[in-house]
């Protein structure tokens, strides 16, 4: 065990796949001979010259395209969005072409493809650098949509990624990147996809978050306890494909429930979460299912963006809400 | 090679800019100036201006004073030659985000700006008449938008002009070829600039394009194109002066490259040393598009040392004046999350809003 930080967990697991198979490759805007805006990439081009770590031209459609066009030609691609907000220029190539490649052309071309993208708020980035997409994401099937919160499911579930034939939006809270920091297994650990992972135990109220939300729940849980109430926080961990079950028994264990998520709320991944509690868990429910998400409003100017970030204290009204209703 | 189809090679199209004012502050044999003494005391200013600002907003920023910003230092020529070849009581601006001089010189106010880039929503608020589009973050997403702006006032029977902005990396992206072959199919009366200033953050020019140069891109959208030193503003100024009369005239639309070079770091986050080869800022600090114009004033005994003192003085009053307006303002609340969304709050934003007014009361 190592203790690392979100960007550390990355970079050393892309060293790591791109060392394990000679067909992975890493390219995007930047991510050579800078090591990526962030530093994920540091590194690699030495290590891995620059068939391997490859600089592209400024045009995410390209990058997302060529991915497709790699790996039917039997390579595995990590393409890095240099942030989530610029995934629109490539979204009809992840969306109307990646996602359903193999099944356009029954099975003959798989994708094993992995689209990294740094996004989520906090940080005070310029406009569009900063929004939560993920639920646009989520309606194109065929593509799995990951959000790791901690630095050792950031390495697992990137080594499954990596490791997967279907293509995987991976998200990347830079919020975390180099404030969360944890243990992370050496070596091979991959965490599979569609098993959240319960980031706390508690008896009165489930809080569901995922990415960066986790932290703002885990707070919240803490805050909650002072009070005395007893918070359990779940990490869905995955979105695409969603632990059901898990999600079912979590949610059953306390009766209440929290949704937290930093996209607007409507449409947000969170009604998708309210809906599933209420197909699988809806007799064991004591309460309504509550969302605290961001309003439907644009992404605001930093100065303001505390203000549409879901916080602590929104948690926190919520769930003494909702353990008080009857 | 089989012989049948004409061999066009790519990687040898027409490289040497156009250049009027020579590094030595001299003007090039047959070439006269296009712009009157008085622009070009004006346009200088200008540049001096964004220089000076360009400064003062990385001192800010390191004092977490200021936001995230571009500057513009290196590139003060393409932008400001650029500027003076429009009418900004017709014509527009369509910026990127390294444009400020020409956001100035078509009125916008210094606070406006920097409200912006303190993260402050309010910066947007550009006054009426004022004609300038907001700045843009997504890279070329600016380009077909000003395509219609353009083809909008045609339509209206309005001869204006607009001119638009973007860098050498953004000219990778699909909207910058999708707009430069709608606006030929359209004639718009629209000049781009593309400001080829070497690098797009890290990824350097030669691994944008295979092409020799990116005006040369231009006939294959059936538009003129023309390549222009961006460090010489009269020439920026002749090249785009004459884009625009042809623009106005009705001639339809022009693909401006300038050939200009960034001094450093690609914002106030980046680390340009980690990429950018020093013996490359070497070989460009000569050809600084600012003293270039200084010396070919100074020859000409346009500007001397008081007029130099004078000058530099009102610019920083003029910074500190904007600084100390926008840091006295009352700052932007939960409000100005949902002021201006749509026309009218609807039922649904109005529960958010007052939620969250609630939330920061008890805060
Ligand atoms: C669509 C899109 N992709 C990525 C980015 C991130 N980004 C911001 S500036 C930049 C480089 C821009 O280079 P260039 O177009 O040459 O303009 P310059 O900044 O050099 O003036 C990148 C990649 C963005 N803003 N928009």
């Amino acid at each position: 065990m190592t203790r690392l930080n979100m960007l550390q967990a990355i970079n050393t697991t892309l060293r790591g796949e791109l060392a394990r198979d000679e067909r992975t490759l890493v390219l995007g805007q930047d991510v050579g001979r800078l090591g990526g805006v962030f530093r994920a990439t540091d590194g690699l081009l030495d290590e891995f010259g620059p068939d391997r770590v490859v600089d592209m031209p400024l045009a995410e459609a390209s990058i997302v395209g060529a991915a497709i066009g790699l790996a039917a030609a039997g390579l595995v691609p990590i393409a890095e969005m240099q942030f989530l907000g610029f995934s629109h220029q490539a979204f009809h190539q992840i969306g109307a072409q990646l996602a359903r490649m193999r099944y356009r052309s029954q099975g003959r071309f798989p994708m094993p493809v992995v689209i990294r993208a740094p996004f989520g708020g906090g940080v005070r980035t310029p406009e569009l650098h900063s929004e939560a997409l993920e639920a646009q994401f989520v309606q194109s099937p065929g593509l799995s949509v990951v959000m790791p919160a901690t630095p050792a499911d950031a390495k697992g579930l990137l080594q499954t990624a990596v490791r997967s034939s279907d293509p995987v939006l991976f998200c990347e809270p830079l919020r975390g990147y180099r404030l969360v920091t944890g243990e992370v297994a050496d070596g091979d650990a991959p965490v599979p996809f569609g098993k959240l992972r319960v980031a706390r135990d508690g008896t009165d109220v489930t809080l569901v978050a995922w990415s960066a939300a986790v932290q703002v729940a885990e707070k919240a849980a803490e805050a909650l306890a002072e009070e005395g109430i007893s918070a359990a926080v779940v990490d869905l961990r995955t979105l695409v494909p969603l632990d059901e079950a898990g999600l079912a028994d979590a949610v059953a264990a306390t009766g209440r429930c929290v949704v937290v998520h930093e996209a607007p709320l409507s449409a947000g991944f969170g009604a998708e979460v309210v809906a599933t509690v209420n197909d699988a868990a809806f007799y064991s429910l004591e309460a309504p299912v509550a969302r605290v998400a961001a309003p439907d409003t644009p992404y605001p100017p930093g100065r303001i963006e505390d203000h549409f970030v879901p916080g602590v204290d929104r948690v926190v009204a919520a769930a003494r809400a909702t353990v008080k209703a009857a | 090679m089989s012989g049948f189809a004409p061999q066009f090679r790519p990687e040898q199209g027409e490289a040497t800019p156009w250049t009027v004012l020579r590094p030595d502050g001299g003007l090039e044999p047959d070439r006269a100036a296009t712009m009157t003494d008085e622009q070009l005391r004006e346009a200088c200013e200008l540049m001096l201006f964004s220089r000076a600002f360009d400064e003062k907003g990385f001192s800010l920023q390191r004092q977490g004073r200021f936001g995230t910003f571009s500057p513009v230092r290196g590139q003060e020529a393409s932008v400001v030659g650029a500027a003076f070849a429009l009418d900004p009581a017709r014509d527009w601006v369509v910026p990127q985000y390294r444009e400020l001089p020409a956001l100035l010189r078509q009125g916008l106010p210094l606070e406006q700006f920097m409200l912006t880039f303190l993260g402050d929503p309010r910066g947007g608020a550009a006054p009426e008449g004022v004609n300038v589009l907001p700045i843009q973050i997504g890279l070329a997403a600016q380009l077909p938008q000003a395509v219609g702006l353009a083809w909008g006032h045609a339509l209206q029977g309005r001869d204006s002009v607009v001119a638009v902005f973007c860098g050498d990396g953004a000219s990778s992206e699909g909207d910058f070829h999708e707009a430069c072959n709608l606006a030929g199919t359209l004639r718009a009366p629209v000049v781009f600039v593309v400001q080829n200033n070497g690098w797009a953050i890290s990824t350097p020019r030669a691994r944008q394009s295979a092409a020799a140069t990116l005006a040369g891109r231009a006939p294959g959208y059936g538009i003129p194109g023309a390549l222009v030193d961006g460090n010489d503003l009269l020439a920026v100024h002749q090249v785009v002066a004459d884009a625009v009369a042809r623009a106005r005239a009705g001639e339809g639309p022009t693909l401006v490259e300038t050939l200009t070079y960034r001094l450093g770091d690609h914002n106030t986050a980046d680390d340009a040393s980690r990429y950018q080869p020093a013996e490359e800022l070497e070989a460009w600090a000569p050809r600084d598009p600012i003293s270039r114009v200084l010396t070919h004033l100074r020859t000409r005994e346009l500007w001397d040392d008081a007029h130099d003192t004078a000058v530099r003085e009102r610019i920083a009053a003029r910074i500190d004046e904007a600084v100390r307006t926008v840091e006295a303002m009352e700052p932007p609340g939960v409000e100005h999350l949902f002021e201006h969304v749509t026309e009218t709050l609807s039922s649904r934003l109005q529960g958010q809003r007052a939620e969250l007014q609630a939330q920061v009361r008890t805060r």
